[in-house]
């Protein structure tokens, strides 16, 4: 299989972890050999969240270096921006959810909030490919990540990981109460 | 998913994908160690919580967290002296509050054996320093395994109990916050069938346990043989080994080599593994002591030798020592630039490190410039934190040029904009002593202190009897919010989740404080009035500021009651004469600076704590009709 480097990021609160944890079981179960590693520390106060996984028997190493991450995944446009501008290697994918949240800097005006053209810039720059998610009728915003791993797998971002795939670490993952919702979500996401 | 408690106490061998502290957590039990201990603090909170998943009357160890990582590595001690194998673990700096008693660990016969596991922080991603606790190991006689992956993690910490066992020694396991954090699947063993022997096997006689003028030297003179012993170890061990994966320099090819550890080792396996090069790699796993003999063949096998480790020159200079000693022809390259010796090493770094020395195999791979510039983001206080609304008050209160001293936890997050309260931070539990000093013969400058609440039992209680004791002039701001937040909401002392809820009023009234204020944080005024009077108090004063942690009272909320719905706060447009206090001022994410120059909140964010309230100027906060009033 094709060695290949992914990156998630997002806020602090976004469910990162948990699209993290279903997206390493999914490659493991599609056959990859999965290194993966989470940034904790202050991540649970609203900064940025990192999550990073590395398929490939090459790989000995969780992180992966600047502008060599095959595939982006975003919680949040301003972070799509980020990873995307530092991250993101040549012909590479972005896979982002379309929310917002500001950071303290634009709240006070001292900075501007990247619109959708520096975003699709940032990609350009690397001759990559953009894929926005957004559900407009998303009864909660915890199912975002969810409504990700959906597009994810309907695009075919990850070789080998297929929606029958996902669905099957999501039912491993996910709590039971919470497995139906988020697996309605999971499908009208790859629509 | 299987819950994290099952796996840690599953008998049988199992294999699965886990992250490095789970994995860590699953060898203590299959070791059979008795007594763990830890403060908590990153990267290492999750090896307790996954420990801590166990019930109770399932545990084969006793599970504590202790006060604070001095005493949890005491209490660790004290069981292995009764004979029980125990494990202390905590983050980084947690190493330097321990250290008074550590120093004396290789001293002493530990009957039962004890590793110590460092969660060390290169990059600082969660610490107030990147320090580099390899030093510790040399001061203190204290052999090292390094771990670089969950699989090293797990049968490291088997290889140092089992040595440690033997050799009634400590031993310590040093993770780093990518090998506490990373994932891959281990395979592992058994957990043992027969139940610990809980026998106390403290005989004096293994001892002396007395250090004293007279058995110093021979106490010290013991724990340097034991490290002989251990070097001898090094030399046959399977974690010290010589990695070739292209095969060896061709004849008339110069030959090259690397020695390295942990992370920076993998990296180079990596980049030798892509880039086809013909260097060997020497991967150190028991790194202190150094296996000299194998590292003197392999200087000897190579023309040059690389020495890539990550923060300071430890191995480097033992290195070089030995070959001087043994007059080693072979030309040894190390890091020289500051920058080498800051922050984590991946493959891209080990690689340009590596082309310094050898353009030829690595020529530079560089980084591109960033196409489009984005704003950085800061952590920040959640949505309803107490905090906020304190320093909100707090703010507003004190006179200008007044010195505000912060310490470590989530209210350090009010050093930032906009609140800029709490202007310096050196560790944890400094602020009343860094405060008294500030204080001192200081006429016209007003000094607030802010401490939390786990950080005052952890080590503020000396500062502040000291500023008791010496009436100090200044007033100790307790932000109390019941819990070990920043770290996840592990139980302090005294907040009523362990042992006896320690009433805060009454125990400074009963040190000699003069003047206690407790006031809840949301009571803005009440606290800026409380805060005022304490200020105007000639002497040391407190104010308790008091607010449960939000991020926790509504993630409890939601699991007894998936239906729980906040009411959310609104902004009354016609109200709103935008002076933009709530959004600039007070600062709340929840709020939202709209592109049409309105403020707006963010629906996912707003968790209808209302603390934002009393803030507006002219009153437009209020609660959303739709939701309903409180």
């Amino acid at each position: 299989m094709k060695p290949l480097n992914i990156t998630l990021s997002g806020v602090g609160g976004q469910g990162i972890g948990l699209l993290a944890e279903v997206l390493a079981r999914a490659c493991l179960a599609a056959g990859h050999t999965v290194h993966g590693c989470d940034t904790h520390g202050l991540a649970q106060r609203g900064g940025i969240v990192v999550s990073q996984l590395r398929l490939g028997e090459r790989f000995h190493t969780p992180r992966v270096p600047p502008g060599e991450a095959d595939l982006v995944i975003a919680l949040e446009r301003l972070e799509a921006a980020r990873a995307a501008a530092t991250m993101l290697a040549e012909g590479g994918t972005v896979i982002y959810y379309d929310t917002v949240q500001q950071p303290i800097h634009v709240r006070m005006g001292e900075a501007d909030y990247p619109d959708h053209a520096r975003l699709e810039k940032a990609v350009a720059a690397r001759k990559g490919r953009l894929e926005r998610v957004h559900l407009e009728d998303l009864a909660d915003a915890r199912m975002q990540n969810v409504a990700l791993l959906g597009r994810l797998a309907a695009v075919g971002a990850v070789e080998g990981v297929t929606s029958a795939v996902v669905r099957q670490a999501l039912r491993e993952v996910v709590p039971a109460r919470a497995l139906d919702a988020n697996l309605e979500v999971f499908d009208k996401a790859g629509i | 998913m299987a819950r994290i408690a099952d796996l840690l106490m599953r008998p049988e061998p199992w294999s699965g994908l886990i992250m490095g502290n789970h994995a860590l957590a699953r060898a203590m039990i299959e070791a059979g160690t008795q007594v763990i201990a830890t403060y908590p603090g990153s990267p290492t909170p999750e090896i307790a919580a996954a420990l801590d998943a166990v019930p109770a009357a399932e545990r084969p160890f006793y599970f504590e967290y202790s006060l604070n990582e001095k005493v949890a590595l005491e209490v660790a001690a004290g069981a292995s002296l009764n004979g029980h194998l125990s494990t202390a673990f905590f983050k980084s700096v947690g190493l330097n509050v321990a250290s008074d008693a550590l120093i004396q660990l290789p001293l002493m016969e530990m009957l039962g054996g004890m590793v110590v596991v460092l969660g060390d922080d290169p990059g600082a991603n969660s610490s107030q320093n990147e320090q580099d606790n390899r030093h510790f190991s040399r001061m203190a006689y204290f052999p090292m395994f390094e771990p670089a992956d969950p699989r090293e993690t797990y049968a490291m910490y088997l290889a140092a109990a089992r040595l440690s066992r033997e050799l009634g020694f400590p031993f310590f396991l040093r993770m780093t916050t990518h090998v506490c954090h990373a994932k891959q699947v281990v395979d592992f063993g058994p957990r043992p069938a027969a139940a610990p022997d809980w026998t106390p096997r403290f005989d004096r006689a293994n001892g002396p346990y007395i250090p004293i003028a007279a058995t110093v030297h021979p106490l010290k003179r013991k724990a340097l043989e034991k490290l002989e012993k251990v070097a001898h170890a090094a030399e046959a061990s399977p974690f010290n080994t010589v990695l070739s994966p292209n095969g060896g320099a061709p004849a008339g090819v110069k030959r090259r080599g690397v020695i390295s550890a942990a992370i920076p080792a993998l990296a180079v396996l990596e980049n030798l593994e892509t880039g086809g090069q013909p260097v060997d790699l020497l991967k150190l796993g028991l790194s202190h002591p150094l296996p000299r003999h194998k590292i003197l063949k392999f200087l000897e096998d190579h023309d040059e030798v690389f020495v890539v480790e990550e923060l300071d020159r430890v191995m480097e200079g033992e290195i070089k020592a030995l070959a001087w000693d043994a007059g080693a022809r072979c030309r040894i390259h190390a890091r020289t630039e500051i920058e080498d010796l800051q922050g984590e090493y991946d493959p891209r770094r080990t690689w340009n490190l590596l082309g310094r020395a050898w353009p030829d195999l690595f020529p530079p791979r560089r980084t591109q410039a960033p196409a489009v510039s984005v704003p950085p983001r800061l952590p920040q206080m959640c949505p309803g934190c107490g905090h906020r609304s304190a320093f909100f008050a707090i703010k507003h209160a004190i006179a200008p040029g007044t010195i505000t001293v912060g310490d470590i936890g989530c209210h350090s997050l009010g050093a930032q904009p906009p609140d800029e309260m709490g202007e310096m931070i050196f560790c944890m539990g400094a602020s009343p002593g860094l405060a008294a000093g500030l204080a001192m013969r200081n006429g016209t400058r007003k000094v607030v202190a802010f401490i939390g609440d786990s950080t005052l039992f952890h080590a503020g209680l000396p500062g502040l009897l000291n500023a008791i004791l010496h009436d100090d002039d200044f007033t100790l701001v307790l932000l109390e919010n019941g819990t070990t937040a920043m770290t996840g909401h592990q139980p302090r002392a005294g907040s009523g989740e362990i042992g006896d809820k320690i009433p805060l009023v009454a125990m400074f009234e009963a040190l000699g404080v003069k003047l206690v204020k407790d006031v809840d944080t949301y009571k803005q005024a009440a606290l800026a009035e409380a805060l005022q009077e304490a200020m105007d108090h000639a002497g040391f004063a407190v104010v308790i500021a008091r607010h449960p942690c939000m991020l926790k009272f509504v993630r409890d909320r939601r699991r007894r009651d998936p239906a729980y719905a906040v009411k959310q706060v609104a902004i009354d447009q016609e109200l709103c004469d935008l002076s933009r206090v709530c959004v600039r001022d007070f600062g709340c994410p929840s709020f939202v600076a709209g592109e049409d120059g309105r403020v707006g909140i963010h629906p996912d964010l707003c968790i209808g704590d209302g603390s934002c309230i009393p803030t507006c100027p002219v009153g437009a906060i209020g609660r959303s009709r739709a939701g309903g009033g409180e």
